[in-house]
């Protein structure tokens, strides 16, 4: 990965905490905040007036209002985020309800899913990294839909990486 | 700072973008960073601006160590959606806190070199009159009858200043962005808190939620 390339004179600062030695992917760095990286002003939606759906290539369509998707079963799980702008944060807490909860009972021949959140973002991922114990909803997406070919997201159609796996240093189309 | 690079490679960028910038240690040890882009794309060089952050780990090296003829790994240019061309229309409010203003001094540039019609109007937020970034620059840009540069003090001013000396707030983005033109558009820059209440201010003024863009230095953004 670093290849010949050598920049003269620098040493940077490295790592040796063991509390999170192996925990942040190549080129990250952690941060304790947490930054926010929308390309607009940050959408504000009522409670009211706020629904999760899954919809698309599934039989039948499924919708919640914020009540009854709060009256879900949720957990609190502790997770490292690792964002493609190259912040890591660790051990992050959040509560939400398993997609495994969410898509008990939702018959889909699709493979793919792009989750889409309030502002028109979307983000495009295969459907099997959204099941078995791996992902949760939390406030701020609005709905998944199920697609039966994969379709390129908000920031992917913008040159971000289709999958973006931070290990694989998957920032950007063509990494 | 402003870092000046040359490179044959360089296959040009919009104005609004940014680089990746890759140190490598000789042990193989690397750090990136983003920087924005602040020169036009008709530039023969590369103008990267960089802010000194006291505890960083990059930002000091590209200070303090890098001599002329050193070379740097960059990739970009990066940011399909922070970017201004004159096809994305006007009038322009670019509204900047601190190191924000390198992306919009790009657009500004970028709007003089074309000498593009369309108004613009910078409103830009600075602890300090000695920390305004480009400041006489920015001084010759104003002397344009379309180009309206507006400096708000937040910290310290000098003696005899009569502009702004406080935060941004909505009085002053009315003023600033001046009548409900159709098409007018807004760029935001700087730390998130700004860009946050900036942003916000924008959408009750009326302007479309899609015609404000914002691009958020974190305390950990670009740079450090």
């Amino acid at each position: 990965m670093a290849g010949n390339f050598i920049s003269r004179g620098f040493r940077g600062r490295r790592r040796e905490d063991p509390a999170v030695a192996g925990r942040v992917p190549p080129g990250q760095y952690l941060t304790p905040d947490f930054p926010v990286l929308s390309a607009g002003p940050t959408p504000r939606t009522p409670l009211a007036q706020w629904d999760f759906a899954i919809r698309g290539a599934v039989q039948p369509t499924q919708r919640w209002t914020w009540d009854e998707f709060r009256a879900l079963p949720s957990e609190t799980v502790t997770v490292d985020i690792h964002c493609v702008t190259k912040w890591s944060k660790l051990d992050t807490v959040w509560e939400g309800v398993s997609v495994d909860t969410l898509l008990d009972g939702v018959e889909t021949d699709g493979a793919y899913v792009t989750a889409f959140s309030d502002g028109g973002y979307t983000t495009n991922l295969p459907l099997a990294d959204l099941q078995d114990g791996k992902a949760w909803v939390a406030k701020w997406v609005r709905g998944l839909e199920i697609m039966p070919r994969d379709r390129p997201g908000f920031w992917e159609s913008l040159g971000y990486h289709d999958y973006g796996d931070p290990w694989r240093e998957q920032r950007y189309q063509g990494d | 700072m402003t870092l000046r690079l040359e490179s044959d490679a360089w296959p040009g960028h919009l104005p609004g973008q940014h680089v990746d910038v890759r140190l490598t240690a000789e042990d193989g040890y690397q750090a990136q960073r983003s920087y924005s882009i602040a020169s036009t794309p008709v530039a023969r060089h590369l103008d990267l601006t960089v802010e000194e952050i006291p505890d960083g780990e990059v930002s000091p090296y590209l200070s303090e160590e890098l001599r002329p003829g050193d070379r740097l790994e960059l990739r970009g240019p990066i940011g399909g959606y922070f970017t201004w061309t004159e096809a994305n229309g006007g009038p322009l409010l670019l509204v900047a806190g601190g190191s924000g203003v390198a992306p919009l001094m790009s657009i500004l540039r970028y709007r003089n070199a074309i000498a593009s019609n369309i108004p613009v109007t910078l409103l830009y937020s600075s602890r300090s009159w000695e920390e305004i970034i480009y400041r006489e620059e920015l001084d010759r840009l104003n002397a344009d009858p379309a180009t309206r540069v507006i400096h708000t003090l937040t910290r310290s001013h000098p003696d005899g200043w009569d502009g702004y000396t406080r935060r941004i707030d909505a009085e002053m983005l009315a003023d600033a962005a001046g009548g409900p033109e159709p098409g007018r558009l807004a760029y935001v820059c700087g730390p998130t808190r700004l860009v946050e209440s900036v942003a916000n201010f924008l959408v009750a003024l009326g302007y479309p939620t899609d015609r404000v863009k914002t691009e958020r230095f974190g305390p950990t953004g670009p740079g450090g």
